[in-house]
Protein backbone atom coordinates (compact mmCIF):
# COMPACT_ATOMS: atom_id res chain seq x y z
CA UNK A 1 0.00 0.00 0.00
CA UNK A 2 2.80 2.42 0.91
CA UNK A 3 4.68 1.44 -2.25
CA UNK A 4 1.61 2.13 -4.37
CA UNK A 5 1.01 5.49 -2.66
CA UNK A 6 4.64 6.51 -3.19
CA UNK A 7 4.36 5.45 -6.82
CA UNK A 8 1.40 7.80 -7.25
CA UNK A 9 3.35 10.70 -5.72
CA UNK A 10 6.40 9.89 -7.84
CA UNK A 11 4.37 9.63 -11.02
CA UNK A 12 2.61 12.96 -10.47
CA UNK A 13 5.90 14.74 -9.70
CA UNK A 14 7.45 13.23 -12.81
CA UNK A 15 4.50 14.33 -14.93
CA UNK A 16 4.84 17.85 -13.58
CA UNK A 17 8.54 17.85 -14.45
CA UNK A 18 7.74 16.83 -18.01
CA UNK A 19 5.25 19.67 -18.30
CA UNK A 20 6.71 22.44 -16.12
CA UNK A 21 4.51 25.14 -17.66
CA UNK A 22 1.40 23.72 -16.09
CA UNK A 23 2.98 23.42 -12.65
CA UNK A 24 4.33 26.97 -12.77
CA UNK A 25 1.01 28.61 -13.66
CA UNK A 26 -0.40 28.81 -10.10
CA UNK A 27 2.91 30.16 -8.84
CA UNK A 28 2.99 32.88 -11.48
CA UNK A 29 -0.65 33.69 -10.70
CA UNK A 30 0.21 34.06 -7.00
CA UNK A 31 3.09 36.41 -7.80
CA UNK A 32 1.09 38.55 -10.21
CA UNK A 33 -1.96 38.93 -7.94
CA UNK A 34 0.20 39.86 -4.95
CA UNK A 35 2.25 42.36 -6.92
CA UNK A 36 -0.88 44.07 -8.27
CA UNK A 37 -1.62 45.48 -4.82
CA UNK A 38 1.34 47.87 -4.58
CA UNK A 39 0.31 49.12 -8.03
CA UNK A 40 -3.43 49.24 -7.57
CA UNK A 41 -3.76 50.24 -3.92
CA UNK A 42 -0.82 52.33 -2.75
CA UNK A 43 2.95 52.10 -2.91
CA UNK A 44 3.23 53.14 0.77
CA UNK A 45 4.68 50.21 2.65
CA UNK A 46 3.02 51.19 5.95
CA UNK A 47 -0.43 50.87 4.42
CA UNK A 48 0.46 47.76 2.41
CA UNK A 49 1.77 46.08 5.54
CA UNK A 50 -1.72 46.32 7.07
CA UNK A 51 -3.38 44.41 4.25
CA UNK A 52 -0.45 42.06 3.57
CA UNK A 53 -1.85 39.09 5.57
CA UNK A 54 -5.16 39.12 3.74
CA UNK A 55 -3.55 39.64 0.35
CA UNK A 56 -1.05 36.81 0.78
CA UNK A 57 -3.64 34.33 2.04
CA UNK A 58 -6.39 35.10 -0.45
CA UNK A 59 -3.91 35.02 -3.34
CA UNK A 60 -2.44 31.71 -2.13
CA UNK A 61 -5.93 30.27 -1.75
CA UNK A 62 -6.96 31.23 -5.28
CA UNK A 63 -3.66 30.07 -6.78
CA UNK A 64 -4.04 26.69 -5.09
CA UNK A 65 -7.58 26.42 -6.41
CA UNK A 66 -6.39 26.99 -9.99
CA UNK A 67 -4.50 23.73 -10.14
CA UNK A 68 -7.04 21.69 -8.20
CA UNK A 69 -9.50 21.32 -11.03
CA UNK A 70 -7.17 19.06 -12.98
CA UNK A 71 -6.18 17.02 -9.91
CA UNK A 72 -8.39 14.04 -10.81
CA UNK A 73 -9.78 15.15 -14.16
CA UNK A 74 -6.76 14.17 -16.25
CA UNK A 75 -6.55 10.78 -14.60
CA UNK A 76 -10.27 10.26 -15.18
CA UNK A 77 -9.97 11.19 -18.85
CA UNK A 78 -7.06 8.92 -19.70
CA UNK A 79 -8.39 5.96 -17.73
CA UNK A 80 -5.63 5.78 -15.12
CA UNK A 81 -8.11 6.73 -12.39
CA UNK A 82 -10.11 3.57 -13.14
CA UNK A 83 -6.93 1.55 -12.74
CA UNK A 84 -6.40 3.15 -9.33
CA UNK A 85 -9.98 2.34 -8.33
CA UNK A 86 -9.43 -1.28 -9.39
CA UNK A 87 -5.93 -1.72 -7.98
CA UNK A 88 -7.16 -3.40 -4.81
CA UNK A 89 -5.30 -0.75 -2.81
CA UNK A 90 -7.15 1.39 -0.26
CA UNK A 91 -8.48 4.25 -2.35
CA UNK A 92 -8.16 6.72 0.53
CA UNK A 93 -4.40 6.09 0.63
CA UNK A 94 -4.11 6.76 -3.11
CA UNK A 95 -6.26 9.88 -2.73
CA UNK A 96 -3.97 11.09 0.04
CA UNK A 97 -0.99 10.44 -2.24
CA UNK A 98 -2.55 12.46 -5.07
CA UNK A 99 -3.19 15.29 -2.62
CA UNK A 100 0.34 15.10 -1.24
CA UNK A 101 1.70 15.47 -4.76
CA UNK A 102 -0.57 18.48 -5.28
CA UNK A 103 0.74 20.07 -2.09
CA UNK A 104 4.35 19.44 -3.06
CA UNK A 105 3.73 21.04 -6.45
CA UNK A 106 1.55 23.95 -5.31
CA UNK A 107 1.29 24.47 -1.54
CA UNK A 108 4.98 24.11 -0.79
CA UNK A 109 6.27 26.43 -3.55
CA UNK A 110 3.55 28.99 -2.70
CA UNK A 111 4.69 28.91 0.91
CA UNK A 112 8.31 29.40 -0.08
CA UNK A 113 7.41 32.29 -2.39
CA UNK A 114 5.28 34.16 0.16
CA UNK A 115 8.13 35.75 2.19
CA UNK A 116 9.75 37.04 -0.98
CA UNK A 117 6.51 38.53 -2.24
CA UNK A 118 5.91 39.86 1.27
CA UNK A 119 8.87 42.20 0.80
CA UNK A 120 6.89 44.02 -1.89
CA UNK A 121 4.09 44.44 0.65
CA UNK A 122 6.40 45.87 3.32
CA UNK A 123 6.54 42.72 5.45
CA UNK A 124 9.59 42.84 7.75
CA UNK A 125 12.19 40.08 7.60
CA UNK A 126 11.44 39.11 11.19
CA UNK A 127 7.98 37.90 10.12
CA UNK A 128 9.38 35.33 7.66
CA UNK A 129 9.40 32.29 9.99
CA UNK A 130 5.82 33.00 11.08
CA UNK A 131 4.59 33.41 7.50
CA UNK A 132 6.38 30.26 6.36
CA UNK A 133 5.03 28.09 9.14
CA UNK A 134 1.46 29.38 8.96
CA UNK A 135 1.25 29.01 5.18
CA UNK A 136 2.87 25.58 5.26
CA UNK A 137 0.15 24.37 7.64
CA UNK A 138 -2.64 26.26 5.90
CA UNK A 139 -1.87 25.04 2.39
CA UNK A 140 -2.02 21.42 3.59
CA UNK A 141 -5.64 21.98 4.62
CA UNK A 142 -6.39 23.84 1.41
CA UNK A 143 -5.05 21.00 -0.76
CA UNK A 144 -7.09 18.42 1.13
CA UNK A 145 -10.35 20.37 1.23
CA UNK A 146 -9.85 21.24 -2.42
CA UNK A 147 -9.30 17.60 -3.30
CA UNK A 148 -12.74 16.77 -1.88
CA UNK A 149 -14.22 19.48 -4.08
CA UNK A 150 -12.24 18.30 -7.10
CA UNK A 151 -13.46 14.73 -6.63
CA UNK A 152 -17.07 15.86 -6.20
CA UNK A 153 -17.01 17.99 -9.35
CA UNK A 154 -15.29 15.29 -11.40
CA UNK A 155 -18.41 14.47 -13.39
CA UNK A 156 -19.29 18.11 -14.03
CA UNK A 157 -18.27 19.64 -17.30
CA UNK A 158 -16.25 22.80 -16.71
CA UNK A 159 -16.54 22.37 -12.97
CA UNK A 160 -13.98 25.06 -12.13
CA UNK A 161 -16.44 27.66 -10.85
CA UNK A 162 -18.45 25.06 -8.96
CA UNK A 163 -15.23 23.81 -7.41
CA UNK A 164 -14.53 27.32 -6.12
CA UNK A 165 -18.05 27.73 -4.78
CA UNK A 166 -17.82 24.40 -2.97
CA UNK A 167 -14.31 24.75 -1.65
CA UNK A 168 -13.86 28.41 -0.72
CA UNK A 169 -16.49 28.50 2.09
CA UNK A 170 -14.90 25.43 3.65
CA UNK A 171 -11.52 27.12 3.75
CA UNK A 172 -12.78 30.10 5.79
CA UNK A 173 -11.46 28.81 9.15
CA UNK A 174 -8.01 28.29 7.65
CA UNK A 175 -8.13 31.73 6.06
CA UNK A 176 -9.17 33.41 9.34
CA UNK A 177 -6.52 31.76 11.51
CA UNK A 178 -3.87 31.94 8.80
CA UNK A 179 -4.30 35.63 8.16
CA UNK A 180 -4.36 36.24 11.91
CA UNK A 181 -1.12 34.29 12.37
CA UNK A 182 0.50 36.32 9.60
CA UNK A 183 -0.75 39.55 11.14
CA UNK A 184 0.76 38.58 14.51
CA UNK A 185 4.02 37.61 12.83
CA UNK A 186 4.24 41.01 11.11
CA UNK A 187 3.49 42.78 14.39
CA UNK A 188 6.25 40.74 16.03
CA UNK A 189 3.91 39.13 18.57
CA UNK A 190 3.62 35.49 19.59
CA UNK A 191 1.59 33.48 17.08
CA UNK A 192 1.71 30.00 18.56
CA UNK A 193 -2.02 30.06 19.39
CA UNK A 194 -3.00 30.64 15.78
CA UNK A 195 -0.46 28.07 14.58
CA UNK A 196 -1.91 25.43 16.91
CA UNK A 197 -5.36 26.05 15.46
CA UNK A 198 -4.00 25.84 11.90
CA UNK A 199 -2.25 22.59 12.78
CA UNK A 200 -5.45 21.21 14.31
CA UNK A 201 -7.35 22.01 11.11
CA UNK A 202 -4.62 20.36 9.04
CA UNK A 203 -4.74 17.19 11.15
CA UNK A 204 -8.53 17.09 10.87
CA UNK A 205 -8.28 17.45 7.08
CA UNK A 206 -5.59 14.77 6.76
CA UNK A 207 -7.80 12.39 8.74
CA UNK A 208 -11.15 12.96 7.08
CA UNK A 209 -10.56 14.36 3.60
CA UNK A 210 -9.01 11.22 2.01
CA UNK A 211 -12.07 9.17 3.01
CA UNK A 212 -14.39 11.77 1.50
CA UNK A 213 -12.28 11.95 -1.67
CA UNK A 214 -12.35 8.17 -2.02
CA UNK A 215 -16.14 8.05 -1.67
CA UNK A 216 -16.59 10.90 -4.14
CA UNK A 217 -14.27 9.28 -6.70
CA UNK A 218 -16.23 6.01 -6.52
CA UNK A 219 -19.48 7.86 -7.18
CA UNK A 220 -17.92 10.04 -9.85
CA UNK A 221 -16.57 7.13 -11.85
CA UNK A 222 -19.87 5.24 -12.10
CA UNK B 1 -17.33 -24.38 -9.79
CA UNK B 2 -17.49 -21.38 -12.09
CA UNK B 3 -14.88 -18.66 -11.75
CA UNK B 4 -17.49 -15.93 -11.80
CA UNK B 5 -21.25 -15.99 -11.71
CA UNK B 6 -23.60 -13.01 -11.86
CA UNK B 7 -27.25 -13.37 -10.97
CA UNK B 8 -30.02 -10.90 -11.74
CA UNK B 9 -27.86 -7.88 -12.50
CA UNK B 10 -30.05 -4.80 -12.93
CA UNK B 11 -28.64 -1.39 -13.81
CA UNK B 12 -30.63 1.74 -14.53
CA UNK B 13 -29.60 4.92 -16.29
CA UNK B 14 -32.38 7.28 -15.27
CA UNK B 15 -35.63 5.39 -15.96
CA UNK B 16 -34.09 3.20 -18.62
CA UNK B 17 -32.92 -0.27 -17.61
CA UNK B 18 -29.57 -0.85 -19.31
CA UNK B 19 -29.29 -4.33 -17.85
CA UNK B 20 -32.53 -5.93 -16.73
CA UNK B 21 -32.02 -8.98 -14.60
CA UNK B 22 -29.04 -10.38 -16.43
CA UNK B 23 -27.47 -13.72 -15.50
CA UNK B 24 -24.12 -14.89 -16.73
CA UNK B 25 -21.50 -17.42 -15.87
CA UNK B 26 -17.83 -17.74 -16.63
CA UNK B 27 -16.03 -21.05 -16.27
CA UNK B 28 -12.44 -21.37 -15.10
CA UNK B 29 -10.08 -21.44 -18.07
CA UNK B 30 -12.75 -20.16 -20.44
CA UNK B 31 -13.39 -17.03 -22.42
CA UNK B 32 -16.80 -15.39 -22.35
CA UNK B 33 -17.36 -13.25 -25.41
CA UNK B 34 -20.02 -10.59 -24.86
CA UNK B 35 -21.70 -9.37 -28.02
CA UNK B 36 -24.72 -7.26 -28.74
CA UNK B 37 -25.80 -4.18 -30.65
CA UNK B 38 -24.50 -0.74 -29.73
CA UNK B 39 -26.24 0.37 -26.56
CA UNK B 40 -27.07 -3.18 -25.49
CA UNK B 41 -25.06 -2.67 -22.32
CA UNK B 42 -21.80 -4.47 -23.05
CA UNK B 43 -19.58 -1.85 -21.47
CA UNK B 44 -22.01 -1.41 -18.58
CA UNK B 45 -21.92 -5.13 -17.88
CA UNK B 46 -18.12 -5.19 -17.90
CA UNK B 47 -17.97 -2.18 -15.60
CA UNK B 48 -20.43 -3.85 -13.23
CA UNK B 49 -18.38 -7.03 -13.21
CA UNK B 50 -15.20 -5.22 -12.29
CA UNK B 51 -16.88 -3.13 -9.60
CA UNK B 52 -16.84 0.29 -11.22
CA UNK B 53 -20.63 0.45 -11.31
CA UNK B 54 -22.74 -0.65 -8.39
CA UNK B 55 -25.78 -2.49 -9.79
CA UNK B 56 -29.22 -1.64 -8.43
CA UNK B 57 -29.88 -5.31 -7.88
CA UNK B 58 -28.08 -8.56 -8.37
CA UNK B 59 -25.41 -10.67 -6.79
CA UNK B 60 -21.97 -11.77 -7.79
CA UNK B 61 -20.34 -15.06 -6.91
CA UNK B 62 -16.62 -15.52 -7.29
CA UNK B 63 -15.02 -18.93 -6.81
CA UNK B 64 -17.99 -20.23 -4.88
CA UNK B 65 -18.57 -17.39 -2.45
CA UNK B 66 -20.74 -14.34 -2.71
CA UNK B 67 -18.62 -11.22 -2.81
CA UNK B 68 -18.96 -7.50 -2.75
CA UNK B 69 -17.78 -6.13 -6.08
CA UNK B 70 -15.38 -3.85 -4.28
CA UNK B 71 -13.63 -6.49 -2.25
CA UNK B 72 -9.88 -5.88 -2.58
CA UNK B 73 -9.15 -9.60 -3.07
CA UNK B 74 -11.47 -9.74 -6.07
CA UNK B 75 -10.10 -6.52 -7.53
CA UNK B 76 -6.52 -7.76 -7.17
CA UNK B 77 -7.50 -10.92 -9.05
CA UNK B 78 -8.92 -9.05 -12.01
CA UNK B 79 -7.42 -6.80 -14.63
CA UNK B 80 -9.73 -4.46 -16.54
CA UNK B 81 -8.82 -2.86 -19.82
CA UNK B 82 -11.38 -0.35 -21.05
CA UNK B 83 -11.64 0.94 -24.57
CA UNK B 84 -9.21 3.76 -23.71
CA UNK B 85 -5.63 2.61 -23.08
CA UNK B 86 -4.92 3.79 -19.50
CA UNK B 87 -1.64 5.51 -20.34
CA UNK B 88 -0.19 8.87 -19.43
CA UNK B 89 0.81 10.84 -22.53
CA UNK B 90 3.92 12.31 -20.92
CA UNK B 91 5.36 9.01 -19.73
CA UNK B 92 6.97 6.37 -21.88
CA UNK B 93 5.26 3.02 -22.33
CA UNK B 94 7.72 1.40 -19.97
CA UNK B 95 7.14 4.04 -17.28
CA UNK B 96 3.39 3.61 -17.62
CA UNK B 97 3.69 -0.13 -17.15
CA UNK B 98 6.07 0.28 -14.23
CA UNK B 99 3.50 2.49 -12.50
CA UNK B 100 0.70 0.01 -13.23
CA UNK B 101 2.79 -2.82 -11.83
CA UNK B 102 3.76 -1.01 -8.61
CA UNK B 103 0.18 0.22 -8.18
CA UNK B 104 -1.07 -3.36 -8.16
CA UNK B 105 1.89 -4.48 -6.00
CA UNK B 106 2.53 -7.40 -8.34
CA UNK B 107 5.04 -9.91 -7.03
CA UNK B 108 7.10 -10.17 -10.27
CA UNK B 109 9.27 -13.08 -9.12
CA UNK B 110 12.06 -12.50 -11.63
CA UNK B 111 12.23 -8.77 -10.97
CA UNK B 112 9.87 -6.03 -12.09
CA UNK B 113 11.96 -4.70 -14.98
CA UNK B 114 12.40 -8.18 -16.43
CA UNK B 115 8.64 -8.81 -16.20
CA UNK B 116 7.91 -5.51 -17.95
CA UNK B 117 10.42 -6.31 -20.68
CA UNK B 118 8.91 -9.76 -21.21
CA UNK B 119 5.37 -8.37 -21.35
CA UNK B 120 6.38 -5.71 -23.86
CA UNK B 121 8.10 -8.29 -26.03
CA UNK B 122 5.05 -10.54 -25.85
CA UNK B 123 2.78 -7.86 -27.34
CA UNK B 124 5.39 -6.67 -29.84
CA UNK B 125 5.78 -3.25 -28.24
CA UNK B 126 9.44 -3.45 -27.23
CA UNK B 127 10.59 -1.22 -30.09
CA UNK B 128 8.57 1.82 -29.08
CA UNK B 129 8.29 1.26 -25.33
CA UNK B 130 10.81 3.97 -24.52
CA UNK B 131 9.15 6.68 -26.56
CA UNK B 132 6.73 9.11 -24.89
CA UNK B 133 3.22 7.75 -25.25
CA UNK B 134 2.22 11.08 -26.82
CA UNK B 135 4.19 10.17 -29.96
CA UNK B 136 2.61 6.73 -30.40
CA UNK B 137 -0.18 5.84 -32.79
CA UNK B 138 -3.55 4.57 -31.51
CA UNK B 139 -2.64 0.97 -32.32
CA UNK B 140 0.76 1.27 -30.67
CA UNK B 141 -0.84 2.66 -27.51
CA UNK B 142 -3.25 -0.21 -27.55
CA UNK B 143 -0.34 -2.68 -27.70
CA UNK B 144 1.45 -1.03 -24.78
CA UNK B 145 -1.80 -1.16 -22.80
CA UNK B 146 -2.18 -4.86 -23.62
CA UNK B 147 1.21 -5.53 -22.06
CA UNK B 148 -0.38 -4.64 -18.70
CA UNK B 149 -2.44 -7.85 -18.90
CA UNK B 150 0.32 -10.48 -18.58
CA UNK B 151 2.09 -8.11 -16.19
CA UNK B 152 -0.92 -7.88 -13.86
CA UNK B 153 -0.74 -11.52 -12.73
CA UNK B 154 -4.55 -11.39 -12.66
CA UNK B 155 -6.56 -14.58 -13.05
CA UNK B 156 -9.53 -12.78 -14.59
CA UNK B 157 -9.18 -10.39 -17.50
CA UNK B 158 -12.07 -8.10 -18.37
CA UNK B 159 -11.52 -6.57 -21.79
CA UNK B 160 -13.63 -3.96 -23.55
CA UNK B 161 -13.12 -4.10 -27.33
CA UNK B 162 -9.61 -5.57 -27.03
CA UNK B 163 -8.93 -5.72 -30.76
CA UNK B 164 -10.25 -2.31 -31.75
CA UNK B 165 -7.66 -0.26 -33.67
CA UNK B 166 -5.30 -3.20 -34.06
CA UNK B 167 -3.84 -4.51 -37.32
CA UNK B 168 -3.94 -8.21 -38.21
CA UNK B 169 -0.69 -8.87 -36.34
CA UNK B 170 -2.05 -7.03 -33.31
CA UNK B 171 -5.25 -9.08 -33.37
CA UNK B 172 -3.17 -12.23 -33.45
CA UNK B 173 -1.29 -10.94 -30.40
CA UNK B 174 -4.57 -10.52 -28.52
CA UNK B 175 -5.66 -14.02 -29.52
CA UNK B 176 -2.39 -15.53 -28.32
CA UNK B 177 -2.47 -13.51 -25.08
CA UNK B 178 -5.98 -14.81 -24.37
CA UNK B 179 -5.05 -18.36 -25.36
CA UNK B 180 -2.06 -18.31 -23.01
CA UNK B 181 -4.20 -16.89 -20.18
CA UNK B 182 -6.76 -19.68 -20.66
CA UNK B 183 -4.02 -22.32 -20.80
CA UNK B 184 -2.69 -20.95 -17.52
CA UNK B 185 -6.11 -21.62 -15.96
CA UNK B 186 -7.17 -17.97 -16.04
CA UNK B 187 -10.42 -16.65 -17.46
CA UNK B 188 -11.32 -13.85 -19.82
CA UNK B 189 -14.42 -11.77 -20.45
CA UNK B 190 -14.23 -9.78 -23.67
CA UNK B 191 -16.80 -7.50 -25.25
CA UNK B 192 -16.29 -7.38 -28.98
CA UNK B 193 -18.10 -7.63 -32.29
CA UNK B 194 -15.15 -9.10 -34.08
CA UNK B 195 -13.85 -12.63 -34.12
CA UNK B 196 -11.30 -13.15 -31.39
CA UNK B 197 -9.72 -16.06 -33.22
CA UNK B 198 -10.18 -18.54 -30.41
CA UNK B 199 -11.18 -22.19 -30.79
CA UNK B 200 -14.90 -22.63 -30.15
CA UNK B 201 -14.16 -25.23 -27.49
CA UNK B 202 -12.79 -22.61 -25.07
CA UNK B 203 -15.27 -19.90 -25.87
CA UNK B 204 -18.79 -19.13 -24.64
CA UNK B 205 -20.92 -16.38 -26.02
CA UNK B 206 -23.31 -14.01 -24.29
CA UNK B 207 -25.57 -11.98 -26.56
CA UNK B 208 -26.98 -8.89 -24.87
CA UNK B 209 -30.32 -7.39 -25.80
CA UNK B 210 -31.31 -10.48 -27.77
CA UNK B 211 -34.78 -10.65 -26.26
CA UNK B 212 -35.72 -7.08 -27.06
Amino acid sequence: MIGAALAVVGRDLRLALRRPGQALQPLAFFAVVTLLFPLGYTPELDKLRQIAPGVLWVAALLAGLLSLESLFREDAQDGTLEQMLLSGQPLAALALAKTAAHWLLTGLPLTLMAPVLGIALGVPGSAMPGILSSLALGTVTLSLVGAVGAALTLGVRRGGVLLGLLTLPLTVPTLVFGARATELAIAGEGLSGALYLLAALAVLAVTLAPLAVAAALRIGSE
Amino acid sequence: MPELKAIGIRVYRGDHAVLDGLDCELGTGRCLQVTGANGAGKTTLLRVLCGLIEPEEGELWWRGSRISLRSPEYQRALCYLGHLPPLKDDLTGRENLRFASVLRSTSAPGGREAAIGAALAEVGAADFADRPTRSLSTGQRRRVALAALPLSEASLWILDEPIANLDAAGQAVVASLIARQLARGGSVIAATHQELGLPASSRDELVLGADR
